[in-house]
């Protein structure tokens, strides 16, 4: 008897979990695992047919120097982004979570670059990079700086872009550490000021350990993001000029719909799921053990 | 001089007046507990004498120095909140000494000083562990060893034991009482329970509504009660208090029989007597029926209404309902406390008989 019961229940919970099974089945483990296999054949036309080739598809990856430029593109992205962003997130929400007059108002005016359509938010950054009328050019002409061609100089694009994204993203991070902010008792930071804890103490002992949770997963989200973005470069400079603003997502996508080469797109695409499941690994295992979860 | 002084204390949250014009002192090595229902400013007042809200006028002296716009570290005073406020990610040893660490006291005296709280609180043995790995008492005695590692001789506790449940409350009252005299610590104490009060307090402050409406000692609180709030709010079961109507040969209860509770004008007036203070009589008295017994154990509380009203009285052992619910009510003279209702004031005896209604005290 309730050993029929128990099998019962069973049968209930795979029945719970099948629609999520299903649909993460269909449009997340499926393409990853035929990705790979894609990845293992050439390229077919119509006249020749796709063979497989093996690793022929990697070992050409190894030799392609636009490949190891925006591999290198991205490094440089990311690390200008994520530590840029998350510093900023972070003092933005200290400061907008103090009682300050229009208390609201800032914080919505953080935010409103996150609600903001990616596209539109390229449009308008695309009027402010605008050599000689553009916003930047123009405030920079009052001081006497020269005019820039911020997203044509292969040595500006990239920094300019990095600039972009951490507009965009810092606002969206604000708001969690803001909400972590508010769960934070202000009897823990009163009590550490009657002990004689300067701010600064404060925030490094207290408040900054007991928001390792939301660093954690802002620092996800930030890496993620970093290989994600791909909507702005299409706006702004398609990549260009000479792939000095080209990342990964973005060079797969060329490779893949612009090349029409499916099978490299697909090695390319494999490497990156590779990265991105080894950096999510050991950002869970590393940081695991610093933090304290309530 | 006192360790604490609070003068012409009051407080506003914009059109709110939290704490209305408080003066008190309180004596070194004394244990004082500011009394009173949720919302009448305790808490309010005893985060202005940290420092952690300013007073919107007044001063407030400690050791007799006037300390108003110091901030909270300069007063040199320790606190216990009511959540208790452990931080999460450190371990108990590292919460007690994190003051000593923000005033760089060398490590050899910390560990010292640590071991010393410790052991007086009786945490030995946990202070490895994380806030979230203790029971409620245990993580009330890291709050209480946080407290006094620091040796400050001031100690502000803001209902320390409202989230113990209720066998733990008493030990830990027992326990935090005997620890402030052993330590000679100055203590000011918050809470709403009274019977936490007339337990623990040298002094007792009865707040309602922002000011201070009597000061006293335990016994004085509960024996002296100069208003029908005091009256009201110490005691369990509180004073009952019975309104009065003018009869043919003195004050009567209102919708109650002839019996003449004192000779003297009722009306207007509320009488205050003890449940303890009542006793039952077969003749003579105030004539009531029996309505319910509530057995307690040592003694049982029993209700008698009179008219809309209702008559607590407290007697020993078990008293079975059934048996004779038709007694007589009788008190000892000096039992008795006249209020005058509308004032909610004490009217003081020299005037019950003679006086007028209305020329109290
Ligand atoms: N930060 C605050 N802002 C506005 N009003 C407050 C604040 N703190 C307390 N009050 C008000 O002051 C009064 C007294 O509060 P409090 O001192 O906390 O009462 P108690 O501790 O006796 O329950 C209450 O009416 C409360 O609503
Ligand atoms: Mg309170």
């Amino acid at each position: 008897m309730s050993e029929h019961k128990g099998s019962m229940n069973r049968v209930y919970g795979w029945l719970l979990l099948l629609p999520a099974m299903v649909f993460l089945t269909a449009f997340t483990y499926y393409p990853m695992v035929s990705t790979f296999f894609v990845s293992l054949f050439s390229d077919g036309t119509a006249t020749r047919p796709s063979v497989f080739v093996g690793l022929e598809n990697y070992q050409f990856l190894l030799e392609d120097d636009i490949f190891w430029k925006v591999l290198v593109n991205n490094l440089w992205y990311a690390a200008g982004t994520i530590p840029t962003s998350i510093a900023i997130a972070l003092m933005m929400a200290i400061w907008v979570n103090n009682r300050l007059p229009a208390r609201g108002l800032v914080r919505m005016a953080y935010f409103t670059p996150t609600v903001l359509p990616m596209i539109a938010v390229a449009n308008i950054w695309l009027f402010f990079y605008t050599p000689e009328i553009g916003l930047f050019d123009q405030i920079g002409s009052v001081f006497g700086f020269p005019s820039q061609n911020w997203l044509g100089d292969p040595e500006l694009v990239l920094g300019s872009i990095i600039v972009m994204t951490v507009w965009k993203e810092a606002g969206f991070f604000m708001i969690f550490y803001l909400a972590a902010l508010q769960s934070l008792s202000p009897e823990l930071e009163e009590a550490a000021h009657l002990e004689g804890a300067s701010r600064w103490y404060i925030f490094r002992r207290i408040t900054f350990p007991l928001l390792m949770p939301t660093t954690l997963f802002v620092t996800i989200n930030a890496v993620i993001n970093s290989v994600k973005m791909v909507d702005h470069l299409f706006i702004l400079t398609k990549g260009g000029p000479d792939n000095a603003s080209s990342l990964l997502l973005y060079y797969i996508f060329e490779v893949a719909f612009s090349f029409l080469d499916e099978a490299y797109a697909s090695a390319l695409t494999v490497v990156l799921l590779v990265v991105l499941a080894i950096v999510a690994v050991g950002q869970f295992t590393l940081m695991d053990k610093r933090i304290h979860y309530r | 001089m006192s360790a604490i002084e609070l003068k012409n204390i009051t407080k506003k949250w914009g059109d709110v007046t939290a704490v209305d014009n408080i003066s008190l002192s309180v004596d070194e090595g004394s244990f004082v507990v500011l009394l009173g229902p949720s919302g009448c400013g305790k808490s309010t007042t005893l985060r202005m004498i940290a420092g952690l809200d300013t007073a919107s006028s007044g001063t407030i002296s400690i050791a007799g120095k006037d300390v108003t716009s110091l901030p909270p570290a300069a007063r040199k005073i320790s606190m216990v909140f009511q959540s208790y406020a452990l931080f999460p990610h450190l371990s108990v040893a590292e919460n007690i000494i994190f003051g000593l660490k923000v005033r760089k006291v060398p490590a050899p005296i910390r560990q010292k000083r640590l071991e010393k709280v410790v052991d007086i609180v009786g945490l030995a043995g946990l202070t490895d562990r994380k806030p979230s790995q203790l029971s409620g008492g245990q993580r009330q005695r890291v709050a209480l060893a946080r407290a006094i590692i620091a040796e400050n001789g001031i100690c502000l506790m803001d209902e320390p034991l409202s989230n113990l449940d209720a066998k733990l409350r008493h030990d830990m009252r027992v326990e935090i009482r005997a620890l402030q005299q052993r330590l000679g610590m100055t203590v000011i104490y918050v809470t709403h329970d009274q019977a936490e009060a007339m337990s623990m307090a040298d002094k007792v402050i009865l707040l309602r509504d922002g000011h201070i409406e009597q000061v006293g000692t335990p016994e004085g609180l509960y024996g002296k009660p100069e208003t029908l709030f005091t009256a009201s709010f110490i005691g369990t079961p509180p004073m009952n208090l019975v309104e009065l109507a003018n009869g043919p040969e003195g004050a009567v209860v209102l919708g109650g029989s002839d019996h003449v509770v004192f000779k003297g004008p009722g009306e207007g007036r509320v009488l205050g007597v003890r449940p303890e203070d009542i006793s039952l009589s077969d003749d003579s008295g105030l004539l009531v029926e029996l309505t319910a017994a509530d057995y307690l154990g040592a003694d049982t509380i029993l209700n008698a209404p009179v008219g809309n009203q209702i008559i607590q009285i407290r007697v020993p052992g078990r008293y079975r309902l059934g048996e004779k619910n038709r007694v007589h009510l009788t008190w000892p003279q000096e039992a008795v406390h006249i209020f005058e209702k509308a004032s909610g004031k004490k009217i003081e005896n020299s005037n019950i008989t003679t006086g007028k209604v209305g020329n109290a005290a």
